[in-house]
């Protein structure tokens, strides 16, 4: 059946995360941070209530650990609605820094002043 | 522009006081999420009891410091119990590095997490919860007992306490500054 795909977005059924069990991307870790696209580019899909509302949680950047605790969803399934939202142009994912081997000495003497002042 | 995020994994045996010690210096209350069990981390560990066996989740706790308008800090206390070991190696990708608690009553529970780190060579210091804030061993003797590296650094601490989380926090970037600065470029 060609298009089946388009048709059965149309017809999905009401889960979360349309019945698939796997992200699409590998790219959302517990700390990448994703932030809505403000204001949403003008031929986005209206989003479902759910999406609806990880949007609204992330008006600011948040990490994607933070949104599955505020939303009380385990992460997996998170992903899964950020991988609609990435690809509908929603959000921006922004990874979190990656140390090829050792991290460098600014980050780390900066997060270490950081941590003085608390 | 989003800030950056770095992660330092707060680890050791079961209620030896991960999440307290996150509670005591995340700026937000520790959050949690809860993780179903996929089949694949059922079979970590034949040692469990029934009782455990049924259980379908795994709770994952994490607090936050804002170290600055770019920069955020983000602590996980990783799953107790050895089933959910599993995580672990999730959890350690792209860690900075890791606080193994040890609780001074039973050390035994968090000898599992210092082998973890030790064998994936991720940079970890001890810190020893001295529950009710006793600290019968100094932590010459403790590390003597652990049979840690000098590298290791060894703290005694209250997980109740903020500052006595910070200054583990801080004792382990140190160790990692102290790794970058000694460390011979690896050229050969
Ligand atoms: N008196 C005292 N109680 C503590 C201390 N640290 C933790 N506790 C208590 O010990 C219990 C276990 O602490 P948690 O912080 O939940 O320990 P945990 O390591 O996160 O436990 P799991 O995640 O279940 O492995 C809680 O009831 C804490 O309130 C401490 O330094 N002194
Ligand atoms: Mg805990």
């Amino acid at each position: 059946m060609s298009g089946g795909d388009e048709a059965g977005r149309l017809v999905r059924p009401f889960t979360l995360t349309g019945g698939r069990t796997r992200p699409s991307r590998a790219d959302f870790t517990l700390i990448t941070t994703v932030t809505a696209v403000d204001p949403p580019p003008e031929r986005a899909v209206r989003p479902q209530p759910e999406h609806t509302r990880i949007l609204r949680l992330c008006a600011r950047p948040v990490a994607v650990a933070e949104l599955a605790a505020h939303l009380d969803l385990p992460v997996s399934v998170v992903v899964i609605m950020l991988c609609d939202l990435l690809e509908a142009g929603l959000i921006t994912a922004r990874p979190p820094r990656s140390f090829a081997g050792t991290p460098d000495l600014d980050l780390l003497q900066k997060v270490r002043d950081g941590l003085g002042r608390i | 522009m989003a800030p950056d995020a770095v992660k330092i994994l707060i680890a050791g045996g079961f209620g030896v006081g991960k999440t307290t010690m996150v509670g005591s210096v995340s700026e937000i209350a520790p959050l949690r999420t809860e993780e179903p069990l996929t089949v694949a981390g059922l079979d970590v560990d034949d040692l469990l009891g029934i009782e455990q066996k049924r259980a379908t989740t795994v709770a994952l706790d994490f607090g936050r410091i804002t170290i600055s308008d770019d920069l955020v800090l983000y602590l996980f206390g990783t799953p107790g119990q050895q089933r959910f070991w599993f995580m672990w190696n999730d959890l350690a990708i792209g860690a900075l590095g890791a606080v193994v608690l040890i609780d001074v009553r039973r050390p035994e529970s968090s000898f599992a997490a210092i082998d973890f780190f030790e064998r994936r060579r991720i940079p970890f210091v001890v810190a020893v919860n001295g529950f009710h804030g006793r600290h019968p061993y100094p932590a010459a003797e403790i590390r003597e007992s652990l049979a840690l590296p000098t590298h290791v650094p060894v703290l005694l601490c209250d997980a109740r306490e903020r500052a006595s989380c910070r200054d583990v926090l801080v004792a382990l970037i140190d160790r990692l500054i102290a790794d970058v600065e000694f460390q011979p470029s690896p050229t050969s």
